[in-house]
């Protein structure tokens, strides 16, 4: 795999090897705590975080990682930051915490994070593992945040609800359009559901370049 | 996944799709009637809704997959669905619900999955499965069935219409005015309040198996079922081993202990099951196709529909029943292989 530059590694953490649209990793997370876009966004940001500093350590102490025991040091490191992004969000937003719950301390079995860590980590200087970290957990946390507002928008009618576990302040329920929404999009296979429309909306869009793009190479061919 | 497929030279059949799709629905109608007469006109309401819906929907994704729509829709597959799932619904329910799960029926689990031939699911029980997980609230009123009691409340046609289309009941009538448990409902919470099967059965509402009213639209459901048998429509195996599956656990358990399990008699005229074994089961493409496998998969659906009404949390389970035993059909059909003549038998050739 090649380092690449900056700009390259966060396109393909985005879009083209996203950790959650094509390499469906960290599923767990991605269809458990997606039901409010506030959710979705602080396990979103908790997990890029991880995946960044873990990215930078994993990188700093390759030469020093003996190959045998690789796993049990990428988990320890991972486990670490994990520990100090709860006691952060514990400080700084306990309501966001315990919504999040059990998700928060099991970012620490996120395979996307570990994956990253041996795929990349491990054989990259660390400026192109920062950036590839930033990369995967930026497109992680945007897939969060998008199944999040599309669940919460359609089986609340509502968007936005519980900002004030990030913000602080009154309890705010979110700018809301309807009484009700489709329940089913709250429920587990809501969450199912939305993953798959998200994963067949990126294929359409890849399709579409591809082939707008093999049109353009005809056309200059001839 | 790859499945075996048979290579057979076969006979060609005597009647195409929209033929057999035509008869099923024939076969529908003496059911409907008695459902009409039963539970109001509300029946037919949904019916329209569930087949606009359903032909709209079918139409949309023939267009989407640029093929044809008219193609789709000389088969009237998308209305014996319509049917099936109108006949799911209770007699009340506002059109958006129904709406929902026929768009839900026909876009996701028939064409999603490559359309007629292709479907995994029997696309009226998905349909109806994600409406009832949605809409819990609206899926659970079922007026009470007019069976000449004297404070029976019937809606009239305009104010079941207005329902339909408002979701809202006039102002003088209230949902505990109309609606009622429906058998299995009491049957199930009675049960399991400790009341004894003989305790409940003398609750008014029971007939002379399941309760009255419903017994009797299973009637005209097994009318229209050995209609379809004679026709050839259908094979046997499959409604065979619906009540089959059904029935003998039923019947053990309620020899074992008669106070705490429903007769037999109980669960065979409750309920969806009669629509089951003779229509919903016996969906041609969803269904396990040789002769052993159908009545396999038929068993598989009736001891589900027993164990979901016994220890599940629904009061029927029709719908997960079916919708369980299509995800075994590639199995059962691999499993029960009929026989080559000619060719050594499996404990022959050791």
């Amino acid at each position: 795999m090649t380092s690449g530059g900056f700009i390259e590694r966060l396109q393909t953490g985005l879009w083209e090897e996203n950790p959650g649209l094509v390499q469906l990793l960290g599923l767990c997370p991605l269809l458990a705590v997606t039901t409010t876009f506030v959710n979705g966004l602080g396990l979103g940001v908790a997990t890029l975080f991880v995946l960044t500093f873990s990215n930078a350590l994993v990188s700093a102490t390759r030469r020093w990682i003996r190959q045998e025991i690789r796993i049990p040091i990428y988990v320890l490191i991972i486990a670490s930051l994990v520990t100090c992004i709860e006691l952060v969000f514990k400080a700084w937003f306990p309501t966001l915490d315990r919504s999040l719950g059990i998700f928060i301390p099991l970012i620490v079995t996120n395979c996307a994070i570990v994956a990253r860590a041996e795929i990349f980590a491990s054989r990259n200087p660390i400026g192109a593992s920062i950036a590839d970290g930033i990369g995967m957990g930026a497109g992680f946390a945007m897939l969060l945040m998008g199944i999040g507002a599309f669940r919460e928008l359609v089986g609340q009618a509502s968007i936005l609800s519980r900002l004030d576990m990030i913000t602080g302040g009154e309890p705010f329920h979110g700018f809301s359009f309807a009484d009700s929404g489709l329940l089913l999009a709250i429920l587990p296979p809501g969450a199912f559901f939305s993953l798959a429309i998200a994963v067949a909306l990126k294929n359409y869009i890849d399709q579409k370049r591809r082939n707008a793009g093999m049109q353009r190479s005809l056309r200059q061919s001839r | 996944m790859e499945f075996v497929r048979r290579e057979a030279p076969y006979l060609a059949p005597k009647a195409d799709v929209a033929a057999m799709m035509l008869q099923v629905l024939a076969a529908l109608i003496p059911a409907a009637l008695a459902h009409v007469w039963y539970f109001g006109p509300g029946f037919l309401f949904n019916l329209l809704v569930a087949s606009a819906f359903c032909i709209g929907g079918e139409a949309l994704m023939m267009r989407a997959r640029s093929r044809a729509p008219e193609a789709a829709l000389a088969d009237y597959s998308a209305l014996v669905t319509a049917a099936l799932l109108a006949f799911a619904l209770p007699s009340l329910t506002p059109w958006w619900v129904t709406a929902t799960g026929s768009l839900f029926a026909v876009v996701v689990a028939k064409h999603l999955y490559g359309g007629i031939g292709f479907n995994v699911f029997n696309p009226a029980m998905a349909g109806y499965v994600v409406i009832l997980v949605a809409f819990p609230m609206e899926m659970n009123l079922w007026v009470a069935p007019r069976m000449g009691d004297i404070d029976y409340i019937g809606l009239t046609v305009l104010q079941t219409v207005s329902y339909t289309l408002t979701g809202s009941l006039p102002d003088t009538l209230t949902f505990d005015a109309i609606s009622r448990a429906t058998p299995l409902d009491a049957m199930q919470s009675g049960l399991r309040g400790m009341r004894t099967y003989a305790e409940i059965r003398t609750n008014p509402m029971m007939g002379d198996f399941g309760g009255r009213g419903w017994e009797w639209i299973g009637n005209f459901f097994a009318f229209g079922g050995f209609w379809l048998l004679v026709k050839k429509i259908i094979r046997w195996q499959i409604p065979a081993g619906v009540f089959a599956g059904l029935l003998i656990p039923a019947g053990l358990m309620y020899i074992i202990a008669p106070g705490a399990n429903a007769s037999p008699g109980f669960h065979l005229f409750s309920g969806a099951t009669i629509l089951c074994a003779f229509f919903i089961a016996t969906d041609p493409v969803s269904a396990a196709t040789s002769p052993k496998g159908r009545f396999v998969y038929g068993c598989g659906i009736g001891f589900l529909i027993f164990a979901i009404r016994k220890w599940g949390s629904f009061a029927d389970g029709v719908a997960f029943a079916v919708l369980l035993m299509n995800m075994a059909t590639p199995a059962i059909d691999y499993i029960t292989r009929p026989h080559i003549v000619g060719h050594p038998r499996r404990a022959d050739r050791q």
